[in-house]
């Protein structure tokens, strides 16, 4: 069957080597999945303190806001590529190397999580404020506000946000293939860009595409699915 | 069963302190159903929030069934906070949890009791109110009543002594208020529940309320038993809120009345009184005439009541007057 399509195919993509472009998806997959599990992990508690210590919220913190604004807007205003380059001291501390999947991800957990953050922090705006007043009115605790009241309130918000997030996360990994990252965009940079094979480039980018679209499906439906105004 | 101690309150507003509540000392009685009415900004939201600190006093003391609030650490005061149900205006269900689970919440909140007491404990709480048949409801799916009816098994799922209501039917129409009202009046009658209100609506005091407190400014103007301070208004601002719920427009009245002829009276009935075949008696014995002017026959929570403005002519006004005066008819001579 595959000997069959790729028979069918070679006159049409005649530079395409479809075992590289399995090893390619594969990275693109890992570096997306790795990735996101760490920005999903860092971005989630920064997104609730940038809330609560935000003004007029539960724990308004001036100072402590500030700061984790400033640092947000600095992260997210360096380009990526940039960050790319400029984290590979860091990436070879946390991971022994700044090439491949393991030197993308620390790059791309580092670009991605204060925008996420950001999203996060959107989203718990969002809930009515006298959700919190009624939970606080029960005798919740500032832990089991956020835990029982505010965090399931947002979930819509917060699955929409992952959504962006991974569909971002999939356009760095792109920009990672300058470092020696690997995966799809790398592929279409050395092959489709360098070496003059728009058939190679066609193909990564029908890729990329189609993993955009099945995110962003996949997101749609769950932020429906758990929609209940 | 809730005492204010000269407790006050100022916010600071563009480096001013501007207060919401000036020094009050209140006391409301155990099993009791209290309202505070005022426009909005008159300081009973701030009151209200006072009770279980989701407004932090700026001074004062307020005791709660024997224990200061004021004093309690924040360990403490969640215990006490699970002790004060709490009802909204907007109802402030979690939209993403059943009518069941909302009603579930605080008592999982509380963690006292295991998955199979809850849930009997939210079965009983949803046949008190009647929504049995919709616990797996979402309240998006629910009517502003319903939605309010879930608010109130909610706060009394721990079994609090208290209730409190934060306009609890302003959000809706005058049918689900009237059914909303009578389940509040349930509750207090069945639980002995001291139940505080707010709103702004003198309708809503004159149905359920044993006492009402006015405010004004910060301040509480005049505060009473209802029937006092409805049928008496002494003070402006609750003449105002009298006058608006019963529609009547003061200044017109006092334009009509002055091409009547007579002496111009007004007789307040409380209780049995309002049946009373009063007026035809009087007018009998003394010869008046009377025509009515103005009046309305309502009751006041179980109380009946009458209002009549009258215009007497002919016969022995002063003894028509005695014989109001002797049968308990409350008298002001208008004219």
């Amino acid at each position: 069957m595959e000997a069959l399509l790729a028979s069918l195919l070679h006159p049409l993509l005649p530079n395409v080597d479809w075992t590289e472009i399995g090893y390619a998806s594969l990275d693109t997959l890992s570096m997306l999945g790795g990735s996101l599990l760490f920005t999903l992990l860092l971005g989630l508690p920064l997104g609730v303190l940038l809330f609560l210590s935000g003004p007029r919220q539960l724990f308004a913190q001036p100072a402590l806001y500030g700061l984790l604004s400033l640092l947000a807007n600095v992260l997210r205003s360096v380009p990526f590529v940039i960050l790319l380059i400029l984290m590979i001291p860091l990436t070879v501390l946390l991971t022994g190397t700044s090439l491949g999947v393991a030197g993308a991800i620390p790059p791309l957990v580092v670009g991605a999580t204060p925008f996420f953050a950001r999203l996060v922090e959107t989203a718990l705006r969002e809930v009515d404020r006298g959700i919190i007043e009624a939970t606080q009115a029960m005798g919740a605790s500032t832990w089991q506000i956020i835990t029982r009241a505010l965090l399931p309130e947002a979930l819509p918000g917060i699955l929409a946000a992952i959504t962006v997030t991974a569909i971002t996360l999939v356009s760095y990994t792109a920009m990672s293939g300058l470092i020696g990252g690997g995966g799809l965009g790398d592929l279409a940079v050395r092959y489709g860009y360098q070496r003059y094979q728009p058939d190679v480039m066609a193909v990564t980018v029908v890729l990329l595409l189609v993993l955009v679209q099945i995110l962003q499906n996949t997101g749609d439906k769950l932020v429906v699915h758990f929609s209940r105004k | 069963m809730i005492e204010f101690q000269r407790v006050h309150k100022t916010y600071p507003v563009n480096g001013r302190d501007i207060s919401a509540l000036q020094p009050t000392d209140l006391h409301i009685a155990r099993g009791e159903v209290f309202g505070l009415i005022g426009h909005s900004g008159a300081g009973k939201s701030t009151l209200l929030r006072l009770i279980n600190r989701l407004e932090e006093p700026s001074g004062g003391r307020i005791i709660v069934d024997g224990i200061d609030v004021t004093a309690l650490n924040p360990e403490g005061l969640r215990q006490f906070r699970q002790q004060a149900g709490m009802i909204f205006q907007h109802f402030n269900l979690l939209a993403a949890k059943t009518v069941a689970a909302n009603i579930a919440l605080p008592l999982k909140l509380a963690g006292k009791l295991s998955a199979s007491q809850i849930a009997a404990r939210v079965e009983a709480l949803l046949a008190r109110v009647g929504l049995t048949e919709h616990a797996n409801k979402y309240p998006a799916q629910l009517s502003g009543g319903q939605k309010q009816r879930v608010g109130i098994a909610r706060a009394l799922a721990t079994e609090p002594k208290i209730l409190l209501c934060d306009e609890a039917t302003s959000a809706l129409d005058p049918q689900t208020t009237a059914s909303v009202l009578q389940l509040l009046a349930e509750i207090n009658r069945e639980l002995n529940l001291t139940i505080v209100l707010i709103t702004h609506e003198m309708d809503v005091i004159r149905r359920v309320c044993d006492r009402v407190a006015v405010m004004d400014g910060g301040v509480i103007v005049e505060q009473g038993p209802v029937a006092q301070v409805f049928l008496h208004p002494q003070h402006p601002t609750t003449r105002n809120f009298v006058l608006e719920s019963e529609q009547v427009d003061e200044d017109g009245q006092r334009d009509d009345f002055a091409h009547v002829a007579g002496r111009i009276l007004r007789l307040t009935f409380q209780g049995e009184a309002t049946y009373a075949p009063l007026l035809g008696s009087v007018a009998r014995q003394t010869g008046v005439d009377y025509s009515i002017l103005a009046g309305r026959i309502d009751r006041i929570k179980d109380t009946p009541y009458g209002q009549l403005t009258l215009a007497l002519t002919g016969g022995d006004v002063e003894a028509a007057l005695a014989c109001f005066v002797a049968a308990d008819v409350h008298l002001e001579v208008l004219r």
